[in-house]
């Protein structure tokens, strides 16, 4: 396939192509002038042929396009979207599809793909749907080319020569921008998700509580330090109560970000107080070898933030009520 | 680049203000022991919230510092490392240990203070 070569271009490079026929010198001359006067021939007429499969793409754009719309229901992809939506959204990209082909630029194109991932990824359109849907229709316009060229063989091929290159190019840019735009929506959730998980709350003042729940891997325990050191900043926090009751378990290397979370509190000027460690994050603590007394660990919650006060030198008095 | 040194009653107070090379640590180093030893400071307070990377040379001229204004009888804090300064860090083992730290300088000043009534 000529891909590569001419997947970068509008086809209508004839510069290039002349270019080639000035290689002269050696034994191979006679040779590349051959296939030079070849080209030469052929290559005026690429952009011709071009405009001629775009003409046909063009007036049988209404058959054509229900055909794809038939192919794609049969092989049941976009299962969840309605008929009436599908035959829209063919309309919208084959008329896009004809275009990049016209045109040989994809910006228009991978503009195209990026907005009707964000509309269909919502609606649980799957990768494989979309670049299904995207060869059906290659092969259904590649189907109408033999179909109308079959007479004139050297003609169908050279009017190949025009259309695989963009076709296979076209394909590339719907598949990667549906991809991107899948990728870009995990990624905000994902931040989303992890911006949720770790509050970091003023119970008192120069007082803070953060807890913990669920899994902690490298990253999260990074972003968790992170947030905990601006938030010691920002509230002028004087002693944290990190408490990890919903954890269920800890590899060492976390282990280890909890032990550097704590030292760098520290070098904030803030006491770090560590609850409700499980008997098996407990172990893990000790097998990793970590200087306990740098460790400030209390059973619970409650006691935590007691001894929270107890620092920060407050007492907690019942109110007597008088009758 | 010298660093300004205050007398503010009984402590000093150095603010660091950019990046300092090995050699204007060291000189502060020296600066900072000579003027505690003029004055009869009880407290030293380092602001390094203008720095935006400490070094492993910085970490330990700083840990220098506080060990040799103890042997004069005053006690350091360092103040004011920012929360990225911070986490680097502690990732490349910079623990400052044995320094007292505190957030900004405030809170270095209530600290000796505190310490200086009761005695310390």
């Amino acid at each position: 396939m000529l891909f590569i070569s001419l997947s970068m271009h509008t086809l209508d490079d004839q510069t290039g192509v002349k270019s080639m026929t000035r290689i002269d010198s050696g034994p191979e001359s006679t040779q590349i002038h051959d296939s030079a006067i070849a080209t030469e021939e052929s290559s005026r007429p690429v952009s011709v042929l071009l405009r001629e499969l775009v003409a046909h793409l063009r007036d049988n754009r209404t058959q054509l396009r229900e055909e794809w719309a038939r192919r794609i229901t049969e092989a049941k992809l976009l299962t969840a979207m309605t008929k009436d939506e599908i035959f829209a959204e063919a309309t919208s990209v084959y008329d896009n599809y004809v275009e990049a082909l016209e045109t040989g630029t994809f910006e228009a194109l991978q503009a195209y793909a990026r907005n009707l991932s964000e509309r269909i990824i919502p609606r649980g359109v799957e990768t494989d749907e979309v670049v299904g849907i995207v060869l059906l229709l290659r092969d259904v316009l590649a189907r109408s080319l033999f179909a109308k060229y079959q007479t004139d063989f050297t003609k169908l091929n050279r009017i190949l020569d025009a259309y695989e290159p963009a076709a296979n190019r076209i394909a590339n840019t719907v598949a990667v921008g549906f991809v991107q735009e899948r990728e870009r929506i995990i990624r905000e959730q994902q931040e989303a998700i992890r911006e949720l998980s770790t509050p970091v709350l003023q119970v008192r003042e120069r007082l803070l509580i953060l807890p913990i729940i669920g899994v902690i891997d490298s990253q999260r325990a990074r972003q968790l330090t992170e947030q905990l050191l601006r938030g010691i900043r920002t509230n002028r926090a004087k002693v944290v109560v990190i408490d990890i009751t919903g954890v269920a378990a800890m590899d060492a290397t976390v282990a280890n970000h909890l032990v550097q979370t704590v030292e760098a509190s520290r070098l904030l000027g803030a006491t770090v107080i560590v609850t409700g460690l499980s008997p098996e994050i407990a172990q893990t603590i000790v097998n990793i070898g970590v200087d306990l007394g740098k460790m400030n660990t209390v059973g619970d919650l409650q006691g935590g933030i007691e001894q929270a006060e107890r620092l920060l030198g407050y007492k907690v008095v019942p109110f007597v009520e008088t009758p | 680049m010298e660093v300004p040194l205050l007398k503010q009653g009984d402590f000093l107070i150095a603010t660091i203000q950019a990046a300092l090379t090995d050699a204007d640590l060291l000189q502060l180093r020296t600066a900072l022991v000579q003027q505690v030893v003029r004055f009869r400071s009880r407290g030293v307070i380092v602001d390094v919230t203008s720095l935006d990377v400490m070094d492993s040379f910085a970490s330990r001229t700083l840990r220098e510092v506080a060990q040799m204004i103890r042997l004069r009888g005053a006690e350091t804090v360092i103040v004011g490392i920012q929360p990225d300064v911070a986490f680097a860090m502690v990732q490349l083992g910079l623990k400052l240990e044995d320094v007292t730290t505190a957030l900004d300088l405030e809170e270095g000043l209530a600290h000796l203070s505190r310490r200086s009534t009761n005695g310390a």
